[in-house]
């Protein structure tokens, strides 16, 4: 782990080789009055000051729809085309948060639980990730609640913290980011030996993740799911933008002789997802999905895959329709 | 020298099978001749249209599309006419809002008896459709994947 | 709103209802409420700033239970329930109505007739918001229609907020739901994204009372309500109603009348 010193110029100069060398370069932008990841080729069109984006990145390594395979009829023979990993581009993801880009362990945990999932792992190896430091932060974040910091360095491949002269503090992680820097290594000038954290929001932890394992290890038949829930629509927007969420449904395009097999994303916000061809439904009631959501995120993950299923971005409290907020949910648990 | 290739656009008719199709049928015995770009789809009856399928049917490939039944009051079954144009006054109007092109989609009543309504119907929806050009806007985007375009490239 | 705190105590603890709905205050603005008891109708909040339409729960057996429940209603929760009366999904006997109106007085409804007094009097009319854009719509062309729904629909990600949060959307097997034949494509794509909307927008026709929940509960901002809401607007005077007035005379796509009119078949 190397920590170097980049210049405003630096970083416009660093940002235009990484363009140039054909690697495709996502980044916020302002789009209809929210911020999304896009495709970007100038260091112009990158938003400024925001707390958070409205989707999370998880679509550069687990994209809304996928093909799985395609496949072929023709006089009782079928022709298979299966995917294949050398399609993924070159991506790098600029100024993603850390708590994004803590997501990708748990995501990356799910797919590799059983099975090594190769589209995900191919997307993961062609991606790299540039993380820039929080200096701000909402109501909804709690980051340090679920291990993390607004300076967290889990899943970067390199993070910058912004300095007052526009400049940055650039902490190169992994081997991925010194490929990167390698693009531009003139630009990299020797650490000047500012404190990081000071430019870091502070975020004080609103419970301590131990005590809700322990609590939500004896609440499974408690009555508080039933409260939580009542007000749930069953919507599953926190699914869709939450970076750890990934359920997914298997789904046929058919024309003809001809179809693809694609994988989309899913939640088990909604009801249809455990819904048995028998009609049986085993989360039946919207309290029975609302417990899950909780237990898989706080207690199934980290017993099973040994990490906690939430970064603390608070997407989906900001997200959701009727203000089911996370953090509330866990804090009053915390708290019985 | 080069002839320059006519745009022979792929039309696709819904029509009821008690009116419209009987009409066409006429129109063949009556030998009289029209354009072959139409593909027609026999329902029971124009209420039995889902709107969707003329969607569909753009999504894969057709420039242009006819609806046809029986007049109203002479529908087979009494009212499905009456409900189809309730649902196409709707549709249509949604559809134009959307942006969609609602000048590719004919809505006519052609009666058993009306032969040579049918094939001036033809005639006159492929030359129509031939004026307007492929309708590759929606044809762009009708793979139902996302593509390149959606990450800002296009 | 004390009075509409203390009335809605009063019903849970003589045992007229067993259920009061209504708002409290929430993380950025109200958010729904469930009293079960008179210790949390003192949460209860009714003002201006209340939005949510809470009719979309009341046709939901598992929350509202078997025996009688109240709900406090906005204008907009009104003309849903309203419509959910015209529709058959709610019965008089089962549901009392709390609101305050404009002078502050609390106010009790039980039979539809009532509410539909009492509604009358408000106008249905464009926000700013919807004005603003709508306008923006309604001066495009065609092709730049086109391109300005094509951008919103590559941001919907097939989530169905805005199904879960429609009122009218209380099918227990939506269309969505039928994968023989798969109508409707559950992964998104632009096109297939369109024909969802295109296909909410119809199934709402006559019925849509322009509460603007789906637009609000849409997770990246597109404006679907705008869709609903216009389609809304052109369809009153085709088929005969007072948008956000419903009347017990059918549905829009399921009646007919003979002088129907229309300009564009031949």
């Amino acid at each position: 782990m190397e920590t170097k010193y980049i210049s405003k110029s630096g970083i416009e100069q660093w940002f235009k080789s990484i363009v140039d060398s054909g690697k495709r370069v996502y980044a916020p932008v302002n789009s209809r009055d929210q911020i999304e990841f896009k495709r970007v080729k100038n260091l112009s069109e990158v938003a400024d000051e925001y707390v958070q984006t409205t989707q999370s990145i998880k679509a550069s390594v687990y994209p809304k729809a996928e093909v799985l395979f395609s496949y072929e009829k023709e006089h009782g023979k079928v022709h298979l085309t299966d995917f294949n990993p050398d399609s993924i581009p070159e991506t790098v993801l600029w100024k993603v948060h850390p708590c994004d880009a803590a997501g990708f362990k748990p995501l990356s945990a799910i797919f590799n639980w059983d099975s090594p999932d190769k589209l995900h792992n191919a997307h993961v190896q062609k991606t790299s990730v540039i993380s820039f430091s929080c200096a701000m932060a909402d109501e909804s974040c709690f980051c340090t609640s679920v291990n993390g910091s607004p300076g967290n360095l889990a899943g970067s491949d390199i993070q910058l913290t912004m300095l007052p002269d526009g400049g940055a503090i650039a902490e190169i992680v992994t081997p991925k980011g010194e490929a990167l820097v390698a693009l531009s290594p003139t630009v990299f000038e020797a650490d000047k030996g500012e404190d990081k954290t000071k430019y870091l929001v502070d975020l004080p932890a609103r419970f301590s993740l131990e005590e809700v394992n322990a609590k939500l290890n004896k609440a499974f038949n408690s009555t508080v799911w039933k409260e939580q829930s009542e007000r749930c629509i069953g919507c599953g927007a926190c699914a869709f933008v939450c970076p750890t969420c990934a359920c997914f449904d298997i789904q046929e395009d058919v024309h003809g002789s001809t179809g693809r097999r694609i994988r989309c994303w899913d939640a088990c916000g909604f009801g249809l997802c455990t819904l048995h061809t028998s009609g049986h439904n085993p989360r039946e009631h919207q309290s029975q999905r609302w417990r899950q959501r909780l237990l898989h995120k706080f207690s199934y993950m980290p017993a099973r895959l040994n990490v906690v299923g939430c970064t603390g971005c608070g997407r989906c409290s900001r997200a959701c329709p009727v203000d089911m907020n996370i953090l509330e949910h866990i804090t009053s648990i915390a708290a019985q | 020298m080069s002839s320059e290739e006519i745009f022979e656009p792929k039309i696709v008719a819904f029509v009821c099978n008690w009116c419209t199709y009987a009409g066409a049928d006429l129109t063949g015995t009556s030998r009289l001749k029209y354009a072959t770009n139409v593909k027609i789809v026999r329902f029971p009856c124009t209420g039995r249209i889902d709107f969707l399928l003329l969607l569909k049917s753009f999504a894969q490939g057709a420039d242009g599309i006819i609806v046809s039944g029986c007049h109203p009051n002479d529908c087979h079954y009494t009212s499905g006419n009456f409900h189809a144009r309730r649902r196409w006054i709707a549709f249509r109007s949604i559809l134009d809002m959307m942006g969609v092109d609602v000048r590719r989609v004919q809505y006519s009543w052609v009666s058993a008896a009306e032969g040579s309504k049918w094939a001036d119907l033809v005639n006159n929806t492929v030359a129509d459709i031939r004026a307007l050009g492929p309708y590759t806007d929606y044809q762009k985007v009708a793979d139902y994947l996302e593509k390149e375009v959606q990450d800002g490239e296009a | 709103m004390e009075k509409l705190r203390e009335r809605a105590a009063a019903i849970l603890a003589d045992g007229t209802v067993s259920l009061v709905i209504g708002y409290e205050e929430g993380t950025k603005r109200p958010r729904p409420l469930f009293c079960h008891d008179g210790e949390s109708a003192r949460k209860l909040i009714f003002d201006s700033r209340c939005f949510h339409n809470l009719a979309v729960y009341l046709t939901k057996k598992e929350l509202v239970g078997n025996g009688r429940f109240a709900v406090t209603a906005t204008i907009s929760t009104l003309r849903s329930i309203m419509q959910l009366y015209v529709e058959n999904q709610l019965s008089e006997d089962k549901l009392l109505i709390l609101t305050v109106d404009l002078s502050g007085t609390l106010r009790e409804f039980v039979t539809f007739d009532e509410i539909s007094a009492y509604v009358e009097q408000f106008e249905l009319k464009r926000g700013e918001r919807e004005q603003e854009i709508l306008t923006r719509i309604e001066g495009m062309t065609r092709e730049e229609r086109w391109k300005f729904w094509q951008e919103e629909m590559s941001h919907c990600f097939k989530c169905y907020a805005c199904r879960s949060a429609c009122p009218l959307c209380y099918c227990t097997k939506c269309v969505v739901e039928v994968n023989r034949p798969q109508w409707i494509n559950p992964w998104p794509a632009p096109v297939a994204n369109m024909e969802w909307h295109i296909n909410r927008a119809m199934h709402m026709v006559g019925r849509c009372t322009a509460c603007g929940a789906c637009g609000d509960a849409c997770p990246v901002g597109i404006p679907i309500d705008l869709i609903t809401r216009k389609m809304m607007e052109d369809m009153a005077p085709e088929f005969g109603y007072i948008p956000g007035l419903p009347v017990k005379k059918g549905n829009a796509l399921s009646t007919w009348k003979l002088d129907d009119r229309e300009q564009f078949i031949r």
